[in-house]
């Protein structure tokens, strides 16, 4: 078959597949989102959206431990949520094989850390497979459930942004249909308390040695690239492409186990050379490990933190650098926004005038802790919002005059936020916690959740009754209210804060981009128009400051939400006249 | 055959990742090996996305550093000057006229920068009105087909490799719009129409 061009989140999805994998589960997380959006569209394999990672995991477990293949996907932050099984799976060992992608983000295009995921292997005891590029995604995730079954262990592929989101060519091969094992009852195996899981503990030592055996034989997946005996580089991952690009002399040993490492022929190579180096980004797995082994690896000027390129190989190589132009200053940064229409536009602008301080949360709007709304006060991982709120309330930091709001997004509050709200009610927690309830998984691009009853095969099943949860926890005070509605938003956040009880604030209105059917569109009557600058503070992109500060509405963006309307004080926002020609130049 | 990397810079929702993909396609019928990055997440919410491509006989690095790249595509003005710097000297430079402005000079709270036209034309782009042409072949949509019309006439693919992928790879309802576009887009070129 003639070699395609995949994606290395598409690749791992195919591989998985050709490897009979049976189940796919995961929560979406950048850049690890298109894996399962991938499998879900390939024959005999049921895939899944889990509310979170560890849900994730647990699921796969029991696919595993009903003696079927199942793959996992998460973004880097996404392996701490799952971590409680992870660890202890690895004791249990599996049945059907069980693989985890788990997807690292350095340099942080879309994630709140850089983590270095190579390190849950020795962590965890977990093998830990890196492919370099989108083939070998597609070849160590059929890789990686051979391993799973034949040393009793859960594998991670480790990928990051620029093998998930990069494309390469791929022979692609056929499904082979893995035979399910038929589920014994194994308490020594499966159940894991102190007696069972001492023994297991020593049986996994015994499952890694082995492990070690097979990596260093010649079976191992680890390669050479025999270039000059001057320069050895030991690399793994994307890093070996920059590598290969930017030292082509030199001779390169390529990590393809990140965990456990082949030690006795990473000894050998850098025996065979007379410098030995080693190139990583995120983090110096690979550099302490050699320097363990008693190799002596030299100091490079590696930046310790971001994305390594094949420039910034060669610069810490005295290779040289391109000659370059000299650009253009002082142009304008162009950061993400929230779209026209946006929702949590109407939420925040109703906090700001409640002087709230905004405990928030990750989704789209995040978005809100920049200009002009500058909204949100805090974001560290998801659920924290609603924790954080609460915590700030028990330091005395929530006043009457600046009350704090916990702020999070509806599948954010599916995937951790339920508990912290569970953890307010009852400990008799006082605040107000803002649910920003848009129907979707915005962010990461669209998922259902469990509050839409989406599934990720496009089934509408149940959906979450927010009103009825918060209900069930006690909770007396639940207030809906559309958020495009800015007057009523505004009373009732002011309403819900002066209260000395907890109570919810459900702001609910759907994402703008699920409407398909656009409003009215507006426009800006020039003479009404005072320069006040109020609609233009909303950060809409479709409303820009013209000569004089007057307000301009771009018809081709806006959607007709009319928060601009609601703000505006002299009646100079009105419907635009019949929809003009919006292709017309 | 040393390898060629292409940069299309633009702003989220210009269509750059689909050009970008429609090129690695091109490519890779040609027999070519091809790398292609991307970066969305954050990006796709209004805010830049650069894509790169790069073919040869065996591509290792999937992204490149300033002064490596050798054809930059820029779907905006602001992004063509963000991006001037991936291009080496004797690049080539396509640059549409449209400008999009970004939220802090929506806002007021910086200007809309001046003379990048000029700055542009001093490294010695090439311009051209993809909105416009993209018009005229049926929708404003198709403007990312003809930046990849004008781009196609400073590589050796041949045009009907280029008219199948693209047949293949956008809706089955703008197949006409499409082709007509790349068309529009490589005329203009090809008879110096990209204004100087
Ligand atoms: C543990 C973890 N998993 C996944 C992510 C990626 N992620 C960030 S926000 C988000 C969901 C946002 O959805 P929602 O809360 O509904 O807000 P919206 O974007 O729709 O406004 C996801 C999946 C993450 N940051 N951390």
């Amino acid at each position: 078959m003639a070699a395609i061009l995949l994606s290395g989140n598409e690749a791992i999805a195919r591989g998985a597949w050709e490897a009979g994998v049976a189940v796919g589960v995961a929560y979406p997380g950048t850049p690890s989102t298109e894996t399962l959006q991938n499998l879900v569209l390939m024959e005999d394999v049921i895939a899944e959206w889990a509310p979170n990672e560890k849900v994730a995991l647990e699921v796969a477990a029991g696919v595993s431990m009903g003696g079927r293949r199942a793959l996992v996907t998460m973004k880097h932050v996404g392996m701490n949520v799952a971590a409680d099984p992870l660890f202890t799976l690895a004791y249990t060992g599996v049945s059907g094989g069980l693989v985890v992608l788990v997807a690292d983000d350095p340099g942080m295009h879309s994630s709140q850390n850089e983590q270095d995921s190579r390190n849950w292997g020795p962590f965890a005891r977990v093998p830990v497979l890196e492919p370099s590029d989108s083939a070998e995604a597609l070849a160590f995730t059929k890789l990686a459930f051979e391993l799973s079954e034949r040393f009793d262990i859960p594998v991670i592929v480790r990928s990051v942004t620029r093998i998930s989101h990069s494309k390469g060519l791929v022979e692609v091969g056929e499904r082979i249909e893995a035979e399910p094992k038929p589920y014994e009852k194994d308490a020594a195996k499966w159940v894991m308390m102190p007696a069972m899981a001492r023994k297991r503990r020593l049986d996994l030592d015994e499952r890694m040695r082995a492990l070690t055996e097979w990596a260093e034989s010649d079976e191992g997946p680890d390669t050479v690239h025999e270039g000059s005996t001057e320069l050895g580089v030991v690399v793994s991952g994307v890093a070996y492409q920059y590598v290969r690009e930017a030292l082509p002399e030199a001779s390169v040993y390529k990590v393809a186990l990140g965990f456990p490492l082949a030690a006795e022929r990473i000894k050998r190579f850098a025996a065979s050379v007379d410098r030995i180096a080693v190139v990583e980004e995120a983090d110096t797995y690979l550099a302490k490990s050699l320097l363990a082994m008693g190799i002596p690896v030299e100091e490079t000027s590696l930046p310790a933190d971001g994305e390594l390129s094949p420039g910034k190989v060669s610069s810490a190589f005295g290779m040289g650098e391109p000659e370059t132009r000299a650009g253009i200053e002082g142009l304008p940064p162009r950061p993400p926004l929230m779209c026209p229409g946006c929702p949590h536009r109407g939420a925040f602008y109703a906090l700001r005038k409640a002087r709230a301080t905004v405990t928030g949360d990750i989704g789209c709007y995040t978005l809100a802790a920049l200009q002009p709304l500058a909204a949100m006060d805090s974001c560290v991982c998801m659920g924290a919002g609603i924790g954080m709120a609460h915590g700030m309330a028990l330091a005395g930091a929530s006043t009457e005059k600046k009350p704090v709001v916990g702020v999070i997004g509806d599948s954010t509050f599916a995937h951790s936020g339920v508990t912290g709200l569970m953890h307010m009610a009852y400990n008799a927690g006082v605040g107000t916690i803002a649910i920003l309830d848009n129907r979707i998984t915005a962010m990461t691009g669209h998922q259902g959740n469990p509050v839409t009853g989406r599934t990720l095969s496009g089934r509408q099943n149940r959906e979450l009754d927010l009103e009825a949860l918060c209900a069930a926890m006690g909770i007396e005070h639940v207030t809906v209210v559309d958020p495009h509605d800015l007057a009523e938003t505004e009373r009732v956040v002011k309403e819900e804060v002066a209260r000395d009880e907890l109570s919810v604030i459900i702001m609910r209105a759907p994402c703008a981009l699920l409407l398909k059917e656009r409003e009215a569109v507006y426009a800006v009557n020039d003479e009404a128009c005072t320069a006040c600058g109020a609609c233009i503070r909303l950060g809409c992109p479709a409303i820009s400051s013209v000569e004089g500060g007057k307000a301009f509405i771009d018809v081709t963006l806006c959607v007709g939400c009319a928060q601009c309307v609601q703000v505006c004080r002299f009646d100079a926002i009105e419907p635009a006249g019949p929809a003009c020609d919006i292709g017309g130049v | 055959m040393a390898v060629t990397t292409v940069v299309l810079a633009g702003v989220g929702g210009q269509g750059t990742i689909l050009a970008a993909d429609v090129l690695a396609k091109v490519a890779a019928a040609a027999g070519l090996d091809v790398k292609l990055s991307e970066v969305h997440g954050m990006a796709q919410r209004g805010g830049s996305v650069d894509t790169t491509v790069r073919f040869g006989e065996q591509v290792h690095s999937p992204i490149v550093d300033p002064g490596m790249a050798d054809h930059l595509v820029a779907f905006e003005l602001i992004e063509a000057a963000r991006c001037l710097r991936f291009v080496r000297p004797g690049g080539r430079l396509l640059v549409n006229t449209r400008i999009i402005d970004p939220l802090p000079v929506l806002i007021g709270d910086t200007e809309r920068p001046e003379g990048l036209e000029g700055a542009l034309e001093t490294e010695g782009a090439v311009f051209l009105d993809a909105e416009q042409l993209a018009c005229q072949a049926g929708s404003p949509k198709s403007a990312n087909i003809v930046l990849l019309g004008a781009l196609s006439t400073g590589l050796e693919f041949d045009r009907g490799q280029w008219e199948s992928v693209i047949e293949e790879r956008v809706p089955a309802a703008t197949v006409e719009v499409n082709l007509r576009a790349f068309e529009l887009g490589r005329q203009a070129c090809i008879e110096g129409e990209c204004m100087r």
